[in-house]
């Protein structure tokens, strides 16, 4: 993520996903070694039939042929599911040299076609990922039912099979507690609201992902426009905030804690993940608001992803405990931070 | 089931605690459940979509889908081996034969999950053809309605030869 992108001082992403099943073949879970093999060679056979080369250049990575660090770092990149990065049956992932298109197959799904956009492009990501999808089913039978839609394995997922979602940083609506009130209308308009790490995980660093939650229904169409129109007025309330904290007593709190955070973050000796998500997000603010003019929004949205636990494995290759990746975390930010700033101070 | 709270109402919301490798299987009902919330929600509880799902599945309760006379435990995908049984409890379909297989019993669940019971999006194109042509003569025949009811005729009689060539070809294949 280059943290570029249309609105990126708020939308750090944009995603979509479509879960697509083959004809007659049991699904991932119930399936054996020997079928999920086939489905496996059927489906890298059309990622590798060059008609994905008209969207870039792909490379079929089997799952079997990682380790379990490297599968972590691509779960970090948001590549691949912790799902299929558990899985000891025979997955593979089909991605794009941008790394803006993973394709998962044997996850839940037989075919997972994932589109991820810098900033606010749900609308771009969903035409490319049904581009795809539209190859993939010209080589392939898919499970798909007249009144159903397309079959998948779990009922939250059937119809359409779309899952769209942009990750929002809102550190304005949090400080200014509208936050409750905005996350409790969003879910009543058919959307869910979710932590950066999907699923069961708390919002670290102020960052709030946003999805789809009915999939039967309502067109692709109709579901892209909600997302999108709910995250642009979204967006709205965010600038709002962020607005009237800067022009109110507020300005000199907010610049107060935006500069210790940047004060901490560059000169701290131990940092645990979570103050170092909580941190990152008050300089990002900074950065946004024009009050830190020497650090790139990029290096935020990198550090958000290298400080994550596998990695910072990855990174300084070796095996580290709890204790030693907080210290490896705050090297890490620092020298990012340092290299930054050796051009003239804030 | 009764709810192990209050042990009056019907229980229906299922789920299993793994504390150190310790088991332990809670069933309450919505209201105890909601006393509780702050513990359900929580992830470290493991309290996920599917024991979620699992609980709307779960037709042995009252409260759950299809009521016990309706005995679908017996229902088995004859492609996959899945029974109904299985499927309440995992909360996902062994393969896309399931659907047949479980039919009708699956639109109180998909009404409760998605509101909708019926797919009005992308049709594939290659094997869904006939699909996306039944798709354009039903919209063309709600078009044909509201012509007429309009006094549209002219209009409205180009309508009626559209549909009739699209059903032809429906016919033809």
């Amino acid at each position: 993520m280059q943290g570029t992108g249309p609105d990126a001082d708020i939308v750090i992403s944009s995603r979509v996903r479509i879960a697509r099943n083959l004809l007659g073949h049991p699904f991932p879970m119930l399936a054996t070694n020997q079928q999920s093999q086939e489905v496996m060679e059927r489906l890298t056979s059309v990622g590798n039939s060059g008609r994905l080369n008209e969207i870039g250049r792909f490379e079929t990575i089997p799952l079997s042929d990682l380790n379990e660090l490297e599968r972590r770092v691509l779960v970090e990149k948001h590549l691949i599911s912790p799902n299929l990065a558990n899985e000891s049956r025979c997955g593979a992932l089909v991605l794009s040299d941008n790394e803006s298109v993973s394709i998962m197959v044997n996850e839940e799904d037989h075919l997972r076609i994932q589109c991820l956009y810098p900033g606010f492009q749900i609308n771009e990501a969903w035409e490319l990922a049904s581009r795809i999808d539209d190859i993939f089913e010209e080589e392939a039978d898919y499970a798909f039912d007249e009144r159903r839609g397309f079959l998948t394995s779990c009922p939250t997922n059937v119809g359409t099979g779309i899952r769209a979602s942009v990750m929002m940083h809102l550190p304005a609506l949090v400080m200014t507690q509208q936050i409750n009130r905005i996350l409790s209308a969003i879910t009543q308009v058919g959307l869910a609201v979710r932590g950066m790490y999907g699923e069961g995980s708390e919002a670290l660093g102020n960052l709030f992902q946003i999805s789809n939650q009915i999939t039967l229904g309502q067109s692709e169409h109709e579901i892209i426009d909600n997302l999108h129109s709910v995250a642009k007025q979204i967006i709205e309330h965010e600038r709002a905030a962020r607005e009237r904290m800067m022009q109110q007593e507020s300005r000199v709190r907010l610049e107060d804690r935006v500069f210790r955070s940047y004060g901490i973050l560059s000169h701290a000796s131990i940092m645990d993940s979570k103050e170092a998500a909580q941190r990152l997000s008050d300089v990002r603010l900074g950065i946004d608001l024009g009050l830190i003019r020497d650090v790139s929004p990029q290096v935020m949205n990198e550090l958000m992803v290298l400080t994550q636990p596998g990695f910072l494995q990855h990174t300084f290759n070796e095996k580290l405990n709890m204790d030693q990746r907080d210290i490896r975390r705050a090297e890490l930010i620092r020298q990012h931070l340092g290299r930054k700033s050796d051009h003239g101070g804030v | 089931m009764i709810c192990q709270e209050c042990g009056k109402r019907p229980a229906t919301l299922h789920f299993m605690k793994n504390v150190n490798g310790e088991k332990t299987e809670f069933h309450f009902c919505e209201s105890c459940a909601r006393e509780k919330g702050e513990g359900l929600a929580s992830p470290a509880s493991g309290f996920s979509i599917h024991s979620l799902l699992s609980g709307l599945l779960d037709f042995e309760t009252p409260g759950g889908v299809g009521g016990l006379s309706a005995k679908p435990q017996a229902l088995r995908c004859d492609n996959c081996g899945l029974t109904y049984g299985q499927f309440s409890k995992m909360g996902r379909f062994g393969c896309s034969n399931c659907y047949d297989q479980f039919g009708d019993k699956l639109d109180p669940i998909l009404k409760r999950v998605h509101g909708n019971t019926v797919h009005v999006g992308k049709v594939p194109k290659r094997s869904g053809g006939q699909i996306q042509l039944k798709r354009e003569i039903e919209n063309l025949r709600h078009e044909l309605h509201d012509l007429i009811g309009r006094e549209e005729f002219e209009h409205a009689a180009k309508i009626r030869d559209r549909i009739r060539e699209l059903e032809r070809s429906v016919a033809e294949t």
